[in-house]
């Protein structure tokens, strides 16, 4: 194999969310980073081209590029989450583009559960505006590691240094009380491409980054928990057959930490103790797994082990309770019922829960924590005490995304209703 | 210290094993669609891993259009000897010869659109509550909303309106009697990650995916395989001719397309598509009948 073709398989994985309204340029941006790192096929270019042509626009609309479902290219707006893909020799882009309005908080909320990285778009002229802070709040409630705040439209207000300083100051100013840790500020022009993919000859004051050169080198190296070990299990292993008769293997993904063949290791919720004997991926045996691989493990005893449970380190337990307070976020027309019952699904156990108490709800405009009227519906979060039928193994979604998140589950419809992060 | 880091197909692998056993976790009677195309191929290659060294807890569903590549039939047989996977095969002809399906007429007849009414009987025959499927957000901007467990209501239908969120890696199978789902676990892949796993995993594939010698007509544009199925029209049966080609996605005989194309190995085939300026379904004809031809059809339960 040439280094060419190692290279092609030593990519690296970016997931990012692009929040935003149609005003704000979003669609453009994504549109104009496609098609500037040269990720649109002739027949897309040709599609869109006759569109524009069809809408009687000017110019060919890169923003057609990410029009997905039929509603959306009536109204002329992005309703769900749309996932977009692009690769640079560097690495492969994963994009969710989620729509910015208020009433699509539950859209964002689910794009950015995944994300490593959320660029914020702020229109150039009208500065940080609500809208902002609401992304800004989501990005760092979901624990997105990376923030890049776009400052758009500068060719609107001739590409003055002045009005970048202002934004970024204001932002720097309210995004203190947020926990967000790695904030990035680039001015662009979409429209044109300024500070897109290539550097602005028009901004020649920005002597930070462009947005690609970010996307491509920002560290993601450490956006997993690597230090404590969580193996929810997710399916058990029984071949039964002649060359694998005793085989007893446990599936299930890494959801933090690593771990290596000879741990000591604890079954939650039971609390025995046992060793890793092997660890498989396939037909490979391997030393070690850390998240987020996908393996089976095999253990030194034969212990009644099923789905739900969950193997950690010995001497590094995650937390055991029925009663558990969270941020959640509310995804369904049917508001939060206090006292309601729900199913929770959290790492892959099942259990059924009540909610007890909406302790306070954000609004998410102000940053307000609203402790009077405490009801909690579509696209609201609020802070909920639940109390569940059984013991749940977790940690807090700031140390662990994997085991401090969850989601609730209406009995009577099956819809996923919430999203919940483990405070 | 060694970085505890995956590469973009580890870390898609990871995931799709992960989806796939969710699915043999949450549902009772799950199938996988296997239509012979590399991605059905490398969906089966990660249902292989994800539960070895048990084996794939769950049948191969086959549309049979009856208008296939030979070649695509001589690799099903031989993947299903080689994996002892149970096989099972829907016929559209079985569906024609029923009346649920109506043969289309006239030059660009196709069994393409047939496939689902097929699917959803075999899918209603086989009491299969979960199905699993190899299609790609990338390949069609309808499929770019769709989630890796994707709700189908008891008619089989689609509402992309109203989708279950989807959070983290918490999928939610639950459903109502007579309900099923539809998944998807290379959601997030594209077609060079399916070229580079194929690479990366030396998994074999069939023939006509690399360069050969076929006899070819030429029809809107595109070329396609001369076969028993199509009815040709005078001026199409002037541009027949021996070429050079291969199938960069592989349908039925009657919608597929092939290029031109000398790549015999896989390393060549991933450096054509990266330096190809046309997406694989810019020779399907299926998606080029109207501008929301692929979200009807899924609508209606396609693929």
């Amino acid at each position: 194999m040439t280094s060419v073709h190692q290279g092609y398989l030593n990519m690296e994985l970016l997931r990012f969310i692009t929040a935003g309204s149609v005003d704000d340029g979003k669609s453009t941006l994504i549109g104009r980073l496609l098609y500037d790192s040269k990720s649109i096929f002739a027949d897309q270019m040709e599609a869109i081209e006759l569109a524009s042509f069809r809408k009687g626009e000017e110019h060919v609309n890169l923003a057609l590029l990410t029009d997905g479902l039929r509603a959306e290219r009536e109204q002329g707006i992005t309703i769900d989450v749309a996932y977009r893909y692009f690769a640079t020799p560097k690495r492969k882009f994963i994009i969710a583009d989620t729509p910015g309005h208020i009433q699509y908080t539950r859209n964002m909320v689910t794009g950015a559960s995944t994300a490593n990285l959320a660029i914020v778009l702020v229109d150039a002229r009208k500065g940080v505006v609500e809208q902002t802070k609401r992304h800004a709040y989501i990005a760092s409630l979901l624990q997105i590691p990376h923030l890049v705040v776009c400052i758009n439209k500068m060719d609107l207000v001739d590409f003055a240094e002045q009005t970048y300083q202002q934004v970024k100051h204001d932002f720097e100013n309210f995004a203190s009380k947020l926990a967000i840790n790695d904030v990035h500020f680039v001015p662009i022009c979409a429209l044109e491409g300024d500070n897109v993919v290539n550097r602005s000859e028009r901004m020649k004051w920005y002597g930070g980054s462009t947005l690609m050169h970010i996307l491509e080198n920002v560290h993601i190296g450490s956006d997993h928990n690597h230090i404590d070990a969580r193996f929810p299990v997710q399916y058990v292993l029984r071949p039964m057959n002649t060359a694998h008769h005793d085989y007893r293997g446990y599936a299930g993904r890494v959801a933090g930490g690593i771990f290596r063949v000879g741990d000591k290791v604890a079954v939650l919720p039971s609390g025995f103790t046992t060793r890793v004997k092997g660890i498989h991926l396939g037909e490979r045996e391997l030393s070690e797994a850390f998240a987020p691989m996908s393996v089976a493990l095999t253990l030194e005893d034969d212990i009644g082990i099923s789905r739900g449970d969950m193997l950690v380190r010995v001497n590094n337990r995650p937390q055991t309770g029925q009663d558990i307070d969270l941020m959640v976020c509310w995804m369904d027309e049917r508001p939060l019922q206090v006292g309601g019952r729900y199913v929770v699904r959290h790492t892959t156990s099942d259990v059924r829960c009540i909610i007890l108490e909406v302790t306070y709800t954000m609004d998410i405009n102000t940053l307000q924590r609203l402790e009077e009227g405490r009801s909690i519906g579509l696209n609201d979060i609020g802070r909920v005490r639940i109390r569940a039928t059984g013991p749940l193994c977790f940690d807090s979604y700031r140390k662990n995304r994997a085991t401090g998140s969850l989601i609730i589950i209406d009995e009577a419809t099956n819809r996923t209703v919430g999203a919940g992060m483990i405070v | 210290m060694a970085t505890y880091k995956l590469n973009h197909l580890q870390g898609l692998e990871a995931e799709a094993i992960h989806v796939m056993r969710e699915v043999a976790a949450q549902f009772e009677n799950p199938v996988l669609l296997f239509s012979g195309g590399k991605d059905s191929i490398v969906m089966t290659h990660l249902a292989m891993k994800a539960f070895y060294p048990a084996s794939i807890p769950f049948p191969l569903l086959h549309i049979d259009t009856g208008h296939n590549f030979p070649e695509t039939i001589v690799y099903r047989d031989r993947l299903v000897a080689r994996t002892g996977a149970k096989l099972v095969i829907g016929h559209v002809q079985d569906s024609i010869d029923r009346g649920t399906a109506v043969e289309e007429k006239g030059y660009n007849a196709s069994r393409n659109a047939l496939q689902s009414v097929t699917l959803l009987e075999s899918i209603a025959h086989g009491k299969y509550d979960a199905a699993l499927g190899g299609g790609r957000r990338d390949e069609e901007k309808s499929r770019a909303k769709e989630r890796f467990f994707s709700h189908r209501d008891e008619f089989g239908q689609w509402d992309p309106k109203n989708q279950r969120p989807e959070l983290w890696d918490l999928y939610n199978g639950r459903k109502h009697q007579g309900e099923h789902f539809r998944v998807f676990p290379i959601s997030n892949w594209t077609e060079m990650d399916v070229w580079q796993y194929i690479l990366m995993e030396e998994i074999p594939m069939p023939s006509i995916y690399f360069t050969h010698r076929r006899l070819c007509f030429e029809r809107s544009g595109a070329l396609y395989s001369y076969s028993e199925f199509m009815n040709l029209r005078d001026s199409e049966k002037e541009t027949l001719r021996e070429m050079q080609v291969r199938f960069r996605t592989i349908g039925d005989m009657t919608c597929t397309g092939a290029t031109v194309s000398n790549a015999s190995t896989v390393v060549e085939i991933i450096e054509e598509i990266a330096s190809s300026r046309v997406t694989e379904r810019g020779s399907r004809q299926d998606d080029k009948r109207g501008e929301a031809a692929m979200e009807d059809r899924k609508k209606l339960g396609y693929f």
